[in-house]
């Protein structure tokens, strides 16, 4: 399958991803590490990858689409934009935790710096973190695959369980953690050390192509994650002025 | 894509509106109106008396493809007929404004169009250029060659917005003469509506409930209306044409708390029409004197707040005293909507401005002098 895969729970990324089995392959990336300005650089970001990998929208096979948890205004930019996209063009549409994306760098680490059980953390603003468990499941022939162990949750870095943690969640709060990943990793696609990582589209289309290698289907949900409720009180009853 | 000269003189414009709590998108070919579906995410809002941000811009996103979908029906064309994509890049909501402006974005790139950014106040006033195409042309703001018409202005009032505004040129020659400058009067009738303990919004509630009440029962302050303020004829002052409610909410507000104090049962009616009199006079008398100032020969009432009775009476009477032609689009063309935006896209496509492109940002604060963003 050929995908179009989008990402703005963090910083914005576009890929297209190739998802043969045993030889996936990432045809063109783009990202940007501004973290505020999704609806300004995403479509034209859409465009210039396209003419990178040099694939037509008609030759897309779908759209893939991180649906956070992340900021809200970012993640709307992202997933407004998948499924106009994927109206137009008439595209089979996915929707992904976007920690998957970081989850799959992780599970794809060579052997000897793999962890059995990680998790994952991203920036959820006001002194909290977006994070998830994982652990690596071998999937033979189809390579190793990160399984979530729970749902996504939001909260403060110190309720994470005693297991590493990847991304740029842990970067933020190292001291809260028991395990952050704070060097960087040889052998990683991601040069740069763990605690810095986000979640980028062409990981996110990767871990699409070893849940389609190992049998699985990609869910067609791209309802946001927001996780946090709107900060929108119902206001009491008004304080009357009884004598 | 080659553009005739027919689709120039009569284009197919998509317009998208997200600025507040209405998802819309319109369509329209030339002048004449095709469709006009809005989402609204209203009812979401009750229980909190007023416009959530979060909560409208969680509605635009699961609204938008429905809406656009359904707009695409009832107009009877597809995406390929159409030549060109407006939508409001501001004044309004940030977040919500994001969803609109991304999503016109990625229908432009996947449809080859040219899009417009365009201003959302401008766009109130561009509706006056529409008729339903039967030949049921009333409120029309062009003569026949299409020129607009000279000493053009417009009133907007909403519960985002209270503005009033010179339009010379609807493509590029727009000035702000008045503005609030604090609370909409929209938001001020949301307001006092939770004083008096009527429901959300407070601009049906209280017109409603001032039927039966005394508009003379209270003198409620009229906001920037002293001498300080106004000026002179000769000498105009600073806010001459601006307005302010929130010194009038709270007038309301100590009224309320004074019967209630005295174990007096609190007169909603005569306190709603007594602070609807308050509104619409400073309004109209404003609108007016800045109209009759300015050259401003006909004036179009816009917004949702144009819904309100008195406001509609009061301003007609004074026009007419005046000798101000007085336009007043359906109740369906005020309120935020799609067909607005692409009414003002219609116009900049057959005037020949060039669209904006992909790479422009939603500006919250947009100036009317930015009819349409240019090109980054
Ligand atoms: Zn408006």
């Amino acid at each position: 399958m050929l995908l179009l895969c989008l990402d703005t729970s963090a910083a914005a990324s576009v890929a297209v991803v190739d998802t043969t089995p045993q030889a996936p392959r990432v045809l063109a990336r783009w990202e940007t590490a501004d973290t505020r300005s999704h609806a300004e650089v995403l479509t034209p970001a859409v465009e210039t990858t396209l003419n990178q990998a040099g694939i037509a929208a008609g030759e897309l096979d779908g759209i893939l689409v991180g649906t956070g948890p992340g900021p809200f205004t970012g993640l709307r930019a992202g997933l407004v934009t998948a499924r106009t996209l994927g109206f137009v063009w008439d595209l089979e549409l996915f929707g992904m935790c976007s920690l998957e994306a970081i989850a799959h760098d992780v599970a794809s680490l060579p052997e000897p710096v793999r962890p059995s059980e990680f998790a994952v953390a991203t920036d959820a603003r006001r002194r909290e973190v977006y994070w998830a468990t994982y652990t690596v499941a071998d999937g033979e022939d189809a390579g190793p695959r990160a399984l979530a162990s729970g749902s996504p949750r939001v909260g403060a870095a110190s309720e994470l369980p005693d297991v590493p943690v990847y991304g740029r969640g842990a970067g933020l709060y190292p001291e809260l953690l028991a395990h952050p990943v704070l060097q960087a990793v040889p052998g990683a696609h991601d040069t740069a050390p763990p605690v810095e990582w986000q979640p980028h589209a062409a990981s996110l289309g990767l871990a699409a192509a070893a849940a389609l290698a190992a049998d699985l289907e990609l869910s067609d949900d791209t309802s946001p994650l927001y996780l946090r409720e709107s900060d929108a009180k119902v206001p009491g009853p008004r304080k009357k002025a009884t004598a | 894509m080659t553009v005739t000269s027919e689709s120039v003189r009569d284009p197919l414009i998509l317009g998208i509106e997200t600025s507040c709590d209405e998802t819309g998108v319109g369509i329209v070919r030339g002048r004449t109106l095709l469709a006009n579906t809005v989402s609204s995410s209203m009812d979401q809002h009750v229980r909190f008396g007023g416009v959530i941000p979060e909560i409208a811009s969680r509605a635009h996103l699961e609204a938008f493809v429905p809406t656009l979908q359904e707009a695409l029906e009832t107009a009877g064309v597809t995406l390929d007929d159409v030549d060109a994509i407006a939508v409001t890049a501001g004044p309004g909501l940030a977040g919500a404004l994001m969803v609109g402006v991304s999503a016109a974005k990625a229908l432009a790139l996947s449809t080859g169009k040219p899009l417009y950014g365009i201003n959302h106040l401008v766009a109130h006033v561009s509706v006056g250029l529409l008729h339903d195409g039967h030949g049921d042309v009333t409120r029309e703001l062009v003569d026949d060659d299409g020129a607009l018409v000279q000493g053009l202005g417009a009133v907007l009032v909403s519960g985002g917005h209270t503005e009033i505004l010179r339009v010379r040129d609807l493509a590029d020659d727009v000035e702000l003469l008045g503005a609030t400058i604090d609370d909409a009067a929209g938001e001020a009738y949301d307001k006092v509506a939770r004083l008096l303990g009527l429901s959300y919004p407070g601009g049906p509630t209280i017109d409603r409930a001032a039927v039966d009440g005394d508009p003379k029962a209270f003198k409620f302050p009229r906001g920037l209306s002293n001498a300080k303020y106004m000026g002179s004829a000769e000498n105009r002052g600073k806010r001459r044409y601006d307005f302010s409610f929130s010194g009038l909410k709270t007038a309301v507000a100590r009224v309320v708390e004074a019967h209630e104090a005295e174990g007096l049962e609190v007169p909603v009616a005569d306190i709603a029409a007594s602070f609807q009199e308050a509104v619409v006079d400073v309004i109209t008398r404003k609108a007016v004197l800045a109209a009759t100032e300015n050259g401003i020969t006909t004036l179009l009432l816009g917004g949702g707040v144009a819904a309100n009775s008195r406001l509609r009476d009061l301003l007609a009477e004074r026009c007419a005293d005046h000798g101000i032609r007085l336009v007043v689009p359906p109740l369906s063309l005020c309120t935020d909507n799609g067909a607005m935006v692409a009414a003002l896209g219609s116009r900049l496509v057959s005037r020949g401005v060039a669209p904006t492109g992909l790479a422009f940002t939603a500006d919250p604060g947009l100036p009317v002098t930015s009819v349409s963003v240019a090109e980054a």
